[in-house]
């Protein structure tokens, strides 16, 4: 018991200030490919209402791609293919060996993915979101944006919010894939530590109840945020 | 989008006029430039394939990832069979009204839910070697050993949480009349659960249940990274080998193929289970 404590403590001999740190890069990628995610996947969703044909079909291409690649394979992909295409582009002018950001590739990665998945969640919701209230919004004589901005997105977070959650909850979980290209965040420090401690049992279980102890705390946000999106729906 | 004409109205020899030329909007330029981005881009992936095609790489490596895609399909087929088995143990412990039953289901799906598979692959592969004494000791040693057995260990303890999710919701969702009306008919519960509550169930559980089928053929790909040559591991070890990166290509084609012809498949044996609930003449969602 003294010795897991030891292990597990901050400073020279224990690992846990490597644990933390690697908490803080999973925390800050899974952070950083929200907006991204979000705002594709709306964008995304928003082609695929539009009565617009060959914008529906290219969203449907995209959701497709990215709903149906693994994870891991999306990551390599983008990991790799990025390493080379900017090593074609970069070879024109230099001969620099340029090697890619594992976070940014990451984050773009877990980001395709996400954005697929939230097209989804917001098709959905704009299903549910009545065709009076477009009309009604026309009208008052609102234009598309104003429309969009003041009637229909209020209602939008608010039969998203509950499947965005549970994306996010998956997102959280999925930054561990990452660590496959070598970025150091929970998994990846828990498996250096492993290789050197050769506590496998200790130190992946303790990484397991990071990631329980996150998604708890993201399901007590989550639980917050859906109050505070739903103040004004009567009861 | 605009209210379709009376079916009975249309019998009478009405001319319409034509449509309206549809104009070239903001939105339709936009449409057709993704478009073209995308056979641009199936066009540019093809001709790197093509280009680049080197017949020794291909005749070396695609046979293997041949083999490596079987070893996918057993990854998701043991699991998901063996799990739906545990799911629905573990879904009937969480119903049982026993609060202990209930506290453990729901605490071992809490754990396997909220935490990565990469994880918990890592913890059975890796800690069983820890305690391997111990396991040699109960002469299970043989087991924990394969990479392979450890994987499959994982992903069904994986999956058997997932699905009994699954199975808790659909059998909650039947309704309680259904009980009832089988406790009036003398049946007992171990049959009213099996003949009359399950069935029904099933049919909730469909979708889901397809949805947790392509998850798992694109998590399998996870047993690349503990060395098992799946498709993912064949691919792996093939770009590392001739670092071209063409055979990520192949393999994202051989996934899209196949988890496309999964939900395909899926959709039809739905349409078929559910052909009973259709009523004459509407069409199959």
């Amino acid at each position: 018991m003294w010795d897991a404590l030891q292990l597990l403590s901050f400073g020279d001999g224990g690992w846990g200030d490597e644990l933390l740190a690697g908490l803080k890069v999973t925390v800050t990628l899974a952070l950083a490919t929200l907006p991204f995610g979000l705002a594709m996947g709306l964008l995304v969703a928003l082609g695929q209402i539009s009565g617009e044909p060959a914008l529906r079909r290219a969203a449907r291409i995209y959701t497709t791609i990215f709903r149906g690649l693994p994870e891991l394979l999306t990551i390599f992909i983008v990991y790799y293919g990025g390493q080379m295409l900017l090593q074609k582009v970069a070879g024109l002018f230099t001969d620099t060996y340029i090697e890619v950001n594992s976070f940014l590739a990451g984050m773009l990665a877990l980001g395709l993915v996400f954005s697929a998945y939230a097209s989804e969640v917001f098709l959905s919701a704009f299903r549910g979101i009545p065709a009076g209230q477009w009309e009604g919004a026309a009208a008052l004589g609102f234009n598309r944006w104003q429309t969009f901005r003041l009637v229909i997105l209020p209602q939008l977070i608010r039969l998203s919010i509950g499947g965005l959650g549970n994306l996010w909850l998956i997102l959280t979980k999925e930054t561990s894939l990452v660590s496959v290209i070598a970025l150091d965040e929970l998994l990846r420090q828990t498996s250096v530590a492993v290789g050197v401690t050769k506590q496998p049992i200790l130190f992946y279980s303790v990484a397991c109840l990071i990631y329980l102890v996150l998604s708890l705390v993201s399901s007590r946000g989550l639980v917050a945020i859906e109050r505070r999106v739903n103040r004004g729906e009567a009861r | 989008m605009n209210g379709a004409a009376n079916p009975a109205a249309d019998t009478t020899d009405i001319r319409r006029p034509p449509p309206p030329a549809r104009r070239w909007t903001g939105l339709r330029i936009a449409g057709w430039i993704l478009m073209s981005l995308w056979i641009l881009a199936s066009l540019g992936t093809a001709w790197m394939l093509w280009s680049g095609f080197d017949g020794e790489v291909f005749g070396r490596y695609f046979p293997r990832m041949l083999a490596g895609l079987w070893i996918t399909v057993k990854l998701v087929v043991i699991p998901i069979t063996l799990g739906a088995v545990l799911g629905l143990l573990l879904a009937w412990a969480r119903l049982s009204g026993n609060r202990l039953l209930d506290a453990a289901a729901f605490s071992y799906m809490y754990f396997f839910r909220g935490t990565p598979m990469l994880a918990q692959v890592f913890l059975v592969y890796y800690g069983s070697g820890q305690l391997r004494p111990l396991l040699e000791d109960w002469g299970l040693w043989w087991f924990f050993r394969e990479a392979w057995y450890c994987v499959l260990l994982a992903f069904t303890l994986n999956t058997a949480a997932y699905q009994a999710e699954i199975y808790r919701v659909a059998i909650a969702a039947v309704p309680r009349g259904q009980w009832e009306g089988a406790m009036a008919l003398g049946l007992s519960r171990r049959v009213t659960f099996l003949k009359v509550i399950l069935p029904q169930a099933m049919i909730t559980a469909l979708r889901p249940l397809g949805n947790e089928i392509i998850l798992m053929i694109k998590g399998s790909a996870i047993a690349s990274v503990v060395t098992i040559f799946d498709l993912m591991g064949a691919t792996r070890l093939a770009f590392s080998r001739t670092f071209s990166f063409d055979v990520y290509l192949w393999a994202a084609m051989l996934y899209l193929a196949i988890v496309e012809a999964m939900r395909r498949l899926w959709e039809r044996i739905e349409a078929r289970l559910t052909r009973h609930l259709r009523r004459e003449g509407e069409e199959s969602a």
